[in-house]
C-alpha cells in the first residue's frame, strides 16, 4: 500500500508530512513508558518481522495482491506507540534502501499505515480484550478482525488523501470502491497473518504480548505453570 | 533461567524474519498491489525497451520516479541482479533489526524492573 511519488499534489504531501511527524514525537514520547530492557528487543525483532512479511505480496484477484500493514500486529504485540514506530521504521527503511514507496510521499504512508493502521488496530483490539482473554481462539479472533479493519480504514487514507489533493487520473467514487474492495480482501490475509504470528507468540511467551499485559488470562496461568 | 528463554525466543523470531525475508521472498506475487491496481485502473501497460509504458489515464501515470531507484537495493534486489532477492530481504531485516532495536534500546527505561507479571 506504498504510494509512489506525485500521486498527490505538494501541499498535500506536506501537510501529512506535518500529520506524520507530530505523530512520530508523540509516539516517541509515549513509547518510553512501554520499554524496557525486555521489551525493547522484542519490538525491535517485531519491527525486522514486519519488514520481512511485507515482502511477501499475496494474490487477491488475477492480477492483484496484497501485503500485510501490521498496524494491529504491531499494537497487539508492543503497544500503540511503539508499534506506530515499528511500522514508520520500515516505511523509512523501504523508501531509503529499497526505493519502495516516495520519498515526499512518506508523510501520507506514514499517515495511513503507521497512524491509521496502527490506531484503528489497538483501538478495535482493545474494544475485544475481554475476548482476547479468553484463550487462544478468542485472541486469534481479536487480532483477525482487528487486522481486518486496520487494512480496510488506511485504505480509506489514501482515499482522503485522494480527495484532498489528489493528481487526477480517476474519479473519486471509483477510487473509494476499488480502494475499499480490494483491501478487504487483503484485510483478510492481514487478518490471518496477524491471529498467525499474534497466537504463536502467544503460545510460548504471552507475557511478551502487550495486550495481555497484565491480565488473568488462561494464557498467561498455563506458560507461567510450565514456566521452570 | 528466563532470560535464557527470552534469548532463545528472540533468536526463533528472528530466525522466523530471516526465512521469510530471505526464502519465502521468492514466492510473493509480483502483481501489483491494491494501491497500485487502483492506480492503474484505466491504463494499459506494456513492457517496452525503456520501461514500463502506460497508456490510457489512471493515477499511475502522474507518479515521479523514485529519486533512489538506482539505489544498490532498489526494488528489493542487489544491484539489480535477478534472484538476489533474497539476499536484499536478509540485509533489510538486519538494517531494520539495528534500526530499530537501537532505537528502542536508547528509548527504553532504564534501571526499572521490566514490567511483567513477577516472572521477570
Amino acid at each position: 500500500m506504498h504510494m509512489s511519488d506525485g500521486l498527490v499534489n505538494a501541499p498535500t504531501s506536506l501537510l501529512f508530512g506535518a500529520v506524520a511527524l507530530v505523530w512520530l514525537v508523540l509516539a516517541a514520547l509515549r513509547a518510553r513508558a512501554d520499554l524496557d530492557d525486555r521489551t525493547a528487543p522484542m519490538a525491535g525483532l517485531v519491527t525486522a518481522f514486519v519488514f520481512a512479511v511485507q515482502m511477501i505480496n499475496f494474490p487477491i484477484l488475477p492480477g492483484a495482491s496484497g501485503h500485510l500493514l501490521g498496524g494491529a500486529l504491531v499494537a497487539i504485540l508492543v503497544g500503540p506507540w511503539v508499534g506506530t514506530l515499528c511500522i514508520a521504521i520500515v516505511l523509512v527503511v523501504q523508501a531509503l534502501l529499497f526505493a519502495d514507496g516516495g520519498l515526499t510521499a512518506l508523510g501520507t504512508n506514514i499517515t495511513n499505515m503507521a497512524l491509521i493502521g496502527v490506531v484503528v488496530g489497538y483501538a478495535v483490539a482493545v474494544a475485544l480484550r475481554p475476548l482476547a482473554r479468553r484463550g487462544k481462539g478468542g485472541l486469534a479472533a481479536t487480532a483477525f478482525v482487528a487486522a481486518f479493519l486496520n487494512t480496510v480504514v488506511a485504505a480509506l487514507g489514501f482515499v482522503v488523501e485522494y480527495a484532498i489533493g489528489g493528481s487526477g487520473g480517476a474519479s473519486l467514487g471509483t477510487v473509494f470502491g476499488l480502494m475499499v474492495g480490494l483491501h478487504a480482501l487483503i484485510g483478510i490475509g492481514e487478518g490471518v497473518i496477524t491471529a498467525a504470528t499474534v497466537t504463536a507468540v502467544a503460545a510460548v511467551r504471552p507475557d511478551l504480548v502487550h495486550l495481555l499485559r497484565g491480565a488473568k488470562t488462561p494464557l498467561l496461568r498455563r506458560a507461567a505453570g510450565t514456566a521452570p | 533461567m528466563t532470560r535464557g528463554r527470552t534469548l532463545g525466543f528472540l533468536l526463533g523470531f528472528l530466525a522466523v524474519a530471516l526465512l521469510v525475508a530471505g526464502g519465502f521472498s521468492y514466492l510473493a506475487s509480483p502483481d501489483p498491489d491494491g494501491l497500485d491496481t487502483v492506480a492503474l485502473q484505466g491504463c494499459q501497460v506494456t513492457e517496452t525497451d525503456a520501461g514500463e509504458q502506460l497508456a490510457g489515464t489512471c493515477i499511475a501515470q502522474n507518479a515521479t520516479n523514485h529519486a533512489l531507484s538506482s539505489s544498490p537495493l532498489a526494488d528489493y534486489t542487489v544491484g539489480g541482479g535477478a534472484g538476489t532477492t533474497g539476499l536484499a530481504g536478509i540485509l533489510g531485516v538486519i538494517v531494520t533489526l539495528l534500526l530499530a532495536g537501537g532505537l528502542f534500546w536508547v528509548l527504553r527505561r532504564r534501571g526499572v524492573a521490566p514490567t511483567d507479571d513477577g516472572r521477570g
